[in-house]
Parts: structure tokens; sequence; C-alpha cells
């Protein structure tokens, strides 16, 4: 397994090939791209910033967690930190494994558990101008999410 | 002695800076810093409990502090 922070392009089909080899009958990619639209504010990019060094640690040991869990360990976990534009990739899980179920349950707890614990902030750029930092949001993926405050932070964290 | 604390994102623009050098007493806590924190020009803007990571790792408001630790405090997490 691997985790980084790049400040380069994800190379997506370089990072299925790390991590696939002929015992895999599965790999799944979760890829989060830069949206248009927050909230009903146009969007023109994203900047991303990182408390580096303990960003990294929480990833690694979110990848040792799906090792444990899901007996899952040919993972990649990429998110890269700068100013990225609309469609650009900002984060990428990959992850191979003999059978799809433990692949796509890997994939899926990796990118909520880094929702939820690495620290990576946001701040969108829009195209009236203005600049706001992004509330943190956390859940289903599918639109219904909570809005993680303050107060309620804490519990997000804990494990 | 002396705690290195960080800021971040929001944070770091509400005290206009991304990193303090605060002396303290021995057997302060994290919420001794975050008192002190507040009290500073911008630190109104923080919420009365945030986040806080010594030496990396999440810790509480309870948490002691021997001296020379790096305090991060940390705004909502938003990566992805």
């Amino acid at each position: 397994m691997r985790v980084a922070l790049v400040d380069r392009e994800i190379d997506v089909a370089r990072l299925i090939a790390e991590v696939s080899d002929h015992t895999c009958g599965a790999a799944t990619v979760f890829l989060g791209c830069v949206r248009d639209l927050n909230d009903g504010r146009a969007v023109n990019a994203i900047e991303y910033s990182a408390y580096r060094a303990m960003a990294e640690r929480e990833m690694t040991a979110i990848a040792t967690e799906i090792g444990d869990t899901f007996g899952v360990t040919r993972l990649v976990i990429e998110h890269r930190l700068g100013t990225l534009g609309l469609g650009d990739v900002s984060v990428a899980v990959v992850a191979a494994h003999p059978h799809r179920a433990p692949a796509l349950d890997a994939n899926r707890y990796a990118i909520e558990q880094l929702k939820r614990r690495v620290p990576i902030w946001k701040l969108e750029h829009y195209a009236d101008g203005t600049r706001e930092w992004v509330a943190a949001t956390i859940g289903t993926g599918s639109g219904e999410q909570e809005t993680v405050t303050a107060n309620n932070a804490s519990s997000a964290v804990s494990r | 002695m002396t705690v290195t604390v960080l800021l971040f994102a929001s944070y770091a623009d509400a005290l206009g800076t991304s990193a303090i050098e605060l002396d303290v007493r021995p057997g302060s806590t994290v919420r001794d810093i975050l008192g002190t924190l507040s009290s500073m020009p911008g630190g109104n803007r923080l919420p009365p409990r945030p986040l806080v990571a010594i030496n990396q790792e999440y810790a509480t408001l309870q948490s002691e502090l021997r001296g020379g630790e790096e305090v991060a405090v940390i705004p909502p997490v938003a990566g992805g």
C-alpha cells in the first residue's frame, strides 16, 4: 500500500498499474473531481491545502485499517494539493484484490474516512471573484450530506 | 516552556498567521492554549472547542503539555 500528498496531476492509469497483478480479479477506482457548482454557487477552481505531516500519517492509518479490516493491501491513495481547475482529479483511491467485494469495501472506506479525518482543506474560488473555505461534509456521497460543524467535529474523527 | 501552535485554513486567516510560539506554564492543557488564542486579535473567530492535535495526533481539551510540542488547531476537514 502507498499513500501520498502530491503537487502534480494524478496519473490514474499509473495507480491502477501499481496495485494490479495477476492475483487480482478486481480493481476499484474512486476519483474525486473539482465540480462546477457548490451550494448553488458557480465554482472556477479549488485550492487544496493540508497539514502535511499529519495528513500523511492519517492516510497511512486508514490504509492500515483497510488491510486489517478488508484484507486489502494492494491499495494506493493520492490526494493532490494546490489550485485545481474544473474537472481536475483531487483525490484517487485504487484498490485491488482477488475478489470484488473487498476491493469495493476498501475503496468506500478509504474515501469516507479521508473526508472525516485527514486534515485537508479547500478554498473555493467562485465565478463572482469571491473565495470561501468549504464547510466539511460527510455522508452518503449522494447529496445527503451532514455538515460537520466545530461542535460535532470531535465525534466525527473518533475511532 | 514554549509550544508551537499551528493554524490552518480559516483559523490561520482569523489570527493572521499560521504559526505562533507560545510561552506556557508546565501542566498547561489544550484548553489553556485555546484560551490564550481566543484573547489574541482575531481569536474570537475561533470556535470554543476546535479540534486540536498534539504532535500530529488528535488530542482533547484536557491533554497536558510538557513543552516543545507542536499543537495544531484544526478546522473541520474538507478533503476529497
